[in-house]
């Protein structure tokens, strides 16, 4: 009975934490939305930004989006065969990207990349007295800090999102089309008359979202990091896990809205 | 001024201050020693509200900044320059852009008017043609010399200096010592030094302070410290093995 009580008290203790983390996060997003309309803002340090987490994904979104997209081709050519609806092939692999693989994929390769990134920079600068420099200059952490890496996560996931979406399409054509002979002319037609552009733009409302999500969590989980080098290791690990698990536990919730 | 009235402060279990009362005097250099980890470094960051103290008050000209939103510190605190012990250089931005960036952030100075400013600080501190420099191509002395020259960027009123000279060769220590009585004498500031460096403690100090324990043992001129009969200053000050100060 004993252990019973105790394993309880321990779940009610997770679950309060994370609750507590929730809050602190969402706290977090209020004051850097009042620090984003707050003149001046550093243009410079917000392209810097955009560049690390746009630019330099691109390489990484292009390989994932592809070979999904050709993933995406096969499996449903499988499955379609068997009832001879092959012509489908196309415009499963564009729902498919565009509604939830796209969003997705893309956010988590960038929580990986740039997620991980934030928590590691901001940690060091925690743990290096960096962060006190700030303030003692009057300088406020959150303006300087955060808010060009929210708003860098939030612009640059949908956009990367897009080119995700346009290389699985690709990555499924030629797998369609020159791998299992499905009609080009079909493929595409498919794709147009199945797709419209709710299906792209509620994918792009999914990856802004994810975007705020992994650039909060990762600025928040490096902010309060203590303890040297090993207390920056694991504010990194932490954010890459409770990014991803936030990005996906919320896609249940906008897909449920959505659609 | 300022003034630190009854100040405790613990990490957990560990008593760091333990009702300190000090009064630094405007317009003076106050010297703060006292043994390695026994909270110099603690005070300094409650001068500047970096750290609260469990109870007891900071007043700097009369307001106690223990009780002051972000806003409202964030005004006392432009008062203030601060080197940090390990110098705390923005390892982003290059040495040029770490020297000009409280004078970025608070005037509204020409871009040619901050280039000329950043050179300048820099050439107080013994360095030139650093600027393009990233602080990690920088060694451990020079790192401490661009924080200082960041720290007296702005002319401040007060500046803090944690340990100026530790690392520094005799040569470039006698000569930050010299930067710091000469900037203090010129702009009258006050600053507040903590020092390991005995030497350097009677030079540059118009007052001293002894910590230990969490309180100030011994406050006074350099002469008056000198003077002292009182054991723990007395090994302090010989550096000897015997005495009070136990090693362990
Ligand atoms: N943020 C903190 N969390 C927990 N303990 C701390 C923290 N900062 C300082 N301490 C502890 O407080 C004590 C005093 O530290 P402090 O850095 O002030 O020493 P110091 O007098 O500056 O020493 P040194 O001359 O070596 O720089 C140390 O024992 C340290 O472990
Ligand atoms: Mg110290």
């Amino acid at each position: 009975m004993n252990g019973v009580s105790a394993s309880v008290d321990r779940l009610g203790k997770v679950v309060l934490e994370n609750v507590e983390e929730m809050g602190k996060i969402f706290l977090l997003f209020l004051s850097v939305l009042a620090w984003m309309f707050r003149p001046p803002l550093k243009l410079r340090n917000i392209f810097k930004q955009m560049e690390f987490v746009g630019v330099k994904s691109i390489f990484v979104v292009v390989l994932t989006g592809t070979f999904t997209g050709m993933v995406l081709a096969l499996q449903g050519y499988h499955g379609f065969k068997m009832f001879s609806a092959e012509s489908l092939v196309g415009s499963t692999v564009a729902l498919g990207m565009t509604r939830e693989l796209g969003p997705v994929l893309t956010s988590l390769m960038v929580t990986a990349r740039a997620g991980s990134a934030m928590a590691a920079e901001l940690g060091t600068m925690r743990v290096t007295e960096q962060i006190d420099a700030l303030y003692v200059m009057a300088a406020n952490p959150v303006k300087h800090l955060i808010v060009p890496r929210v708003i860098a996560g939030f612009l640059m996931v949908p956009l990367l999102t897009v080119v995700s979406d346009f290389m699985g399409i690709v990555g499924g054509y030629f797998v369609g089309v020159h791998i299992l002979n499905i009609n080009p002319g079909i493929f595409i037609r498919n794709i147009t008359r199945l797709v419209d552009l709710n299906d792209i733009y509620s994918g792009l409302v999914k990856a802004a979202t994810f975007g705020l999500i992994l650039s909060l969590v990762g600025c928040y989980k490096g902010f309060k990091t203590s303890g040297g080098a090993e207390g920056v290791g694991r504010a990194t690990t932490e954010a890459v896990v409770l990014a991803s698990i936030s990005i996906l536990v919320s896609d249940y919730f906008l897909t449920a809205i959505m659609f | 001024m300022i003034k630190l009235v009854d100040l405790h402060k613990s990490f957990r279990t560990q008593k760091v201050l333990d009702g300190l009362d000090l009064e630094i005097e405007a317009g003076k250099t106050t010297v703060i020693i006292g043994r390695s980890g026994g909270g110099k470094s603690v005070l300094l960051k409650h001068i500047i509200g970096l750290i609260r103290p469990d109870s007891g008050e900071v007043l700097i000209d009369g307001t106690d900044i223990t009780r002051l939103g972000d806003r409202d510190l964030n005004e006392i605190r432009k008062k203030f320059g601060m080197l940090f012990q390990e110098a705390a250089l923005f390892d982003s931005m290059t040495v040029g852009e770490n020297v000009a960036f409280p004078l970025r952030e608070h005037t509204r100075m020409k871009e040619e008017d901050i280039r000329r400013t950043v050179a300048d600080r820099l050439n107080a501190v013994g360095l030139t043609g650093v600027e393009e420099k990233m602080p990690s191509e920088l060694s451990g002395g020079m790192r401490k010399r661009v924080g200082l020259a960041r720290a007296i960027a702005m002319q401040p009123q007060i500046v803090l200096f944690d340990e100026p000279t530790t690392g520094l060769d005799p040569v470039m220590t006698e000569a930050i010592n010299r930067l710091i009585i000469e900037t203090q004498k010129n702009f009258n500031l006050t600053a507040v030094v903590i020092s390991h460096d005995i030497q350097s403690i009677f030079t540059v100090g118009h007052r001293i302070a002894m910590l230990y324990e969490g309180k100030i043992i011994a406050y006074g001129t350099p002469e008056e410290l000198k003077a002292s009969r009182n054991p723990v200053i007395v090994q302090f000050l010989a550096g000897s093995i015997d005495g009070p100060i136990r090693i362990m």
